[in-house]
């Protein structure tokens, strides 16, 4: 046990000269863009005096070296600097908006996982069979649609036209307050402050981006599982243990499935990173408050620190996340170690 | 349940309305709260804050006053819109200038008292005021087109009496203080709460603004919502039948329009045109807008750029413009069109108004032959991607046309936040899309930011003698003067002669909302002001 808190430990430190790559980069990336944060702070009016004033005032006037030291300095006592778009600490955005993807994200992803995985399972046990070729339509559409489409679209069906889904006005109906803050996380606060009536209010809201997300996120998570499945049931062990006699659902789900899921845990920690940076366009289409549309508002204000603030904690949660799926995928196949 | 006990809390104490979990079933509440749905976001609830975003402006129209304002008309199809021909009172009760122009001096009414009772005096006026020029950025430049500059400028008589002394009569001075930058702040709370290294309470008023208008801030939720509620011992205008007003950020459009049209939202602030008009045409709910004043969408063409210098070449791409495609597929004809004058010598010293040129290809192929260029030439057109609703459709029938010609027009496409240097600070875009807007209403002023050299809307690199000396002349003088109308007239004349910047048309600032709202009024500001709107 000790040793694999050792192991963990180590992976952490390897990933660190990463992280600072990662603060380097962002640094200098987001000062090569085009764009002059001075100019477009300064305002509507500003003339050439007013701009370089806003430009002392940011501390864009001194060496990029000296900034990068500051900003580093800065880093190592927990300010992420202010966000001059929204006019807040970077860090309490960052506090706000990442619980609200990450509730979001992790319930698109749920929702991806209880379709693909059954799916990808039944379409390999009979492939070419109808299910495979559901799987297969299933699959080519949620890759092919575009998810602001599948958003605008079932807005229009389910809001629009019929009138069950709640108005897509972020995370809370209008007439709502926000629970209390502890994790940011709107159902389980809810559920902490007891406000049974709150939970379903934020539960409605989430039911449909967290569709959106599902069906883009479905083709990688059944394929995978698809192809893993053949591979695992033409495998001598599957074969071996169906000689042996035991019962089709030990076998497909003890013996096949397990194996399979290593690929498959792998695949969905890429699912996630990638779909907590990609939500942003369904985030435009419910209003929702998250990290995605931040940064895109960020970029295209040339916020430094708002910028530089999303591309590390992205890096810190790839860290993490990469670390919990290796872990995961330990506890899963003892053969597989984490210094790999 | 702490939740439930600090509400009831709240509503006991300081009489805050709760929000309301189910409002339906109040249907009193639910008449006199107005939801509105707006795309961009606010990030400061304080105008002279450094990079406060065009949005907040807003907070500052609903929450803050001024000491004067502008009155309301209403314009011949019915919708209402402000007056830039009449000045109202506000915090001044009554304002005189001196016999010299040099002092304009102001009572300040009685009646006027910040949210938490203590009376507005000069001293507020003065510190406000002298917040405004010494922040810089915008606000300072705002207050110098008014000619304010300097602190010393603004003197307290008395309690009650404040005096701006300017350098030289202007006419823009008295106008200056009713746009939005020079509101007055309760200057006790905000010292209070400043600090040495922030003497002028930059970060308290960021968030918690302290002021005398018809509305307070009583909650923000960055990056979702505010919440407007009334303040109800209003006496400077009529007080607001509205008591709350929730505004929410949507960032999509067409989620806009969905919440409007289902009702959910009962007003959406700045439409695009093309939804304005099918919003309008689907009849679900009414649209409100107006042209906007002193604004114009045009085509710029950079005389540093040859053969943009030449002006035969910009008369020739006058004649080409597709006018009318333009303003059907890219104003959707929400606007005013801004082509076909009958004459090149303009009567009426009306700005904007209508230039002489029409689509007319041979009027421009001759121009071109003239010019040397009968082949035509080759340039680039760029805009703006965040005004892409109109820009994107304009600049391909543009493109389209002009190859009419054997002008090949490439495009090239300018992220927003890009746009203001390449196009404004830089100067550096041979051939661009604008949309220049004044916030006080005269041609000189217009001129004066876009005409002459080196200012910031000068986009087109234009310099004119003649122009520079008129507006010159013209910016400062009443516009009861004798030479006030010869002169604007002139200056029209010699945009129309030159054209470096072609006017495609004057856009309109739309809204749509509930059937039952009432009251909206299209400001210079393009904000939506909360004060007159009624909910039925």
């Amino acid at each position: 046990m000790s040793s694999k808190t050792l192991q963990v430990a180590r992976r952490l430190a390897q990933s660190l000269p990463s992280v600072f790559g990662v603060v380097l980069i962002s640094f200098v990336l987001t000062r090569a863009l085009p764009g002059d944060p001075a100019v477009y702070f300064a305002g509507m009016m500003a003339d050439a005096e007013s701009i370089e004033q806003t430009r002392r005032a940011l501390g864009l006037d001194r060496s990029w070296a000296t900034q990068f030291f500051l900003y580093v300095e800065r880093l190592f006592h927990g300010d992420f600097g202010m966000s001059l778009n929204t006019g807040r600490p970077v860090i309490d955005e960052l506090l706000t908006r990442l619980p609200a993807s990450l509730e979001l994200t992790f319930l698109g992803l749920g929702v991806a996982i209880a379709i693909a995985v059954p799916l990808g399972v039944l379409a390999a046990t009979r492939p070419g069979s109808w299910v495979d070729h559901l799987c297969r339509i299933l699959v080519t559409a949620g890759v092919s649609l575009p998810t602001f489409f599948t958003g605008l679209f079932l807005i229009y069906v389910f809001y629009y036209l019929l009138g069950w889904a709640p108005s897509p006005l972020g995370r809370l109906d209008i007439y709502f307050l926000s629970p209390e803050h502890v994790t940011g996380f709107y159902l389980i606060d809810s559920l902490i402050a007891g406000d049974a009536e709150l939970f379903w209010a934020s539960l409605r809201q989430l039911i449909l981006p967290a569709i959106t997300l599902g069906i883009f996120a479905l083709a990688p998570i059944a394929r995978m599982t698809r192809a893993a499945m053949l591979n695992a049931l033409s495998s001598d062990y599957v074969r071996t243990a169906r000689a042996g006699g035991l019962r089709r659902a030990t076998v497909l789900g003890t013996y096949a499935l397990r194996n399979a899921s290593l690929p498959v845990l792998t695949t969905l920690g890429m699912v996630f990173s990638f779909l907590l940076g990609a939500n942003v366009l369904v985030e435009k289409v419910f209003s929702w408050p998250g990290i995605g549309s931040f940064a895109i508002e960020a970029l295209v204000a040339s916020d430094y620190a708002a910028v530089q603030g999303f591309v590390l904690t992205m890096a810190l949660l790839f860290v993490i996340v990469n670390l919990l799926i290796d872990v995961i995928l330990t506890l899963v196949d003892p053969r597989v170690g984490l210094e790999s | 349940m702490e939740r439930r006990s600090f509400l009831k809390a709240t509503v006991a104490g300081a009489g805050i309305l709760p929000f309301l979990r189910h409002l339906p079933a109040h249907a009193q509440s639910r008449a006199d709260t107005l939801v509105v749905v707006i795309g961009d976001g606010i990030n400061s609830l304080d105008l002279h804050r450094q990079g406060t975003n065009r949005p907040s402006y807003q907070i500052t129209v609903n929450v803050y006053d001024r000491l004067v304002r502008f009155g309301v008309k209403t314009l011949p199809d019915g919708t209402l819109s402000y007056d830039s021909d009449t000045i109202e009172p506000e915090i001044a009760e009554s304002w005189s200038w001196s016999e010299d122009g040099k002092s304009l001096t102001f009572k300040i009414s009685d009646k006027a008292r910040f949210w938490d009772g203590t009376p507005v005096t000069a001293e507020d006026v003065k510190w406000s005021f002298d917040r405004a020029v010494s922040l810089g950025g915008f606000p300072t430049v705002q207050m110098k087109a008014g000619s304010m500059a300097a602190p010393d400028q603004f003197v307290v008589v008395d309690e009650k009496t404040f005096r701006v002394d300017v350098p030289e009569f202007s006419k823009l001075t008295l106008p200056n203080l009713a746009v939005p930058v020079p509101f007055i702040i309760n200057s006790k709370v905000a010292k209070a709460n400043a600090t040495e290294a922030d003497p002028w309470a930059t970060e308290y008023l960021h968030t918690t603004p302290a002021g005398s208008g018809p509305f307070k801030v009583a909650r923000w939720d960055p990056g979702q919502q505010f919440v407007y509620e009334r303040n109800d011992d209003y006496a400077l205008g009529p007080k607001p039948t509205l008591r709350r007003v929730i505004v929410r950020e949507v960032p999509s459009a067409a989620t806009r329009r969905a919440l409007t049209e289902r009702g959910d939202a009962d007003f959406y602030m700045n439409v695009a045109a093309k939804d304005a008009k099918e919003m309008l045409e689907g009849g679900r709910v009414a649209v409100s807008g107006a042209p906007v004043d002193n604004c114009l969408h045009v085509l710029g063409l950079n005389a540093k750029f040859a053969p943009f210098d030449n002006i035969k070449v910009r008369q020739a791409i006058a004649w080409a413009l597709p006018y009318d495609d333009i303003f059907a597929v890219a104003a959707y004809g929400r606007g005013k069109p801004m082509h076909g004058a009958a004459s090149a010598k303009p009567t009426e010293a009306v700005w904007p108004q209508a230039f002489p040129y029409n689509t007319n290809l041979d009027k421009a192929r001759a121009l071109l032959a003239e010019a040397g260029l009968a082949d035509g030439f080759e340039t680039t057109l760029s805009y703006n991607l965040g005004l892409a609703d109109w820009q994107e459709p304009t600049a391909l029938l543009i493109q389209e046309s002009l190859g009419k010609l054997g002008i090949k027009v490439t495009l090239d496409k300018i992220p927003g936040a890009n746009w203001r240097t390449a196009a404004l600070v830089e100067k550096r875009l041979p051939m661009h899309l604008e949309d220049f807007g004044g916030w006080l209403n005269y041609p000189d002023y217009y001129f004066f930011w876009a005409y002459k050299e080196g200012h910031l809307f000068n986009s087109s690199n234009y310099r004119n003698d003649e122009m520079e000396a008129l507006v010159d002349a013209t910016l400062h003088m009443p516009v009861d003067h004798p030479e006030f109308v010869p002169n604007t007239l002139r200056m029209i004349e010699i945009a129309f002669e030159d054209v470096p910047r072609i006017p495609l048309y004057q856009p309109n600032l739309d809204t749509a909302h509930a059937k039952s709202v009432d009251g909206y009024v299209s400001w210079f500001h393009r904000q939506l002001a909360t004060g007159r709107l009624t909910k039925a």
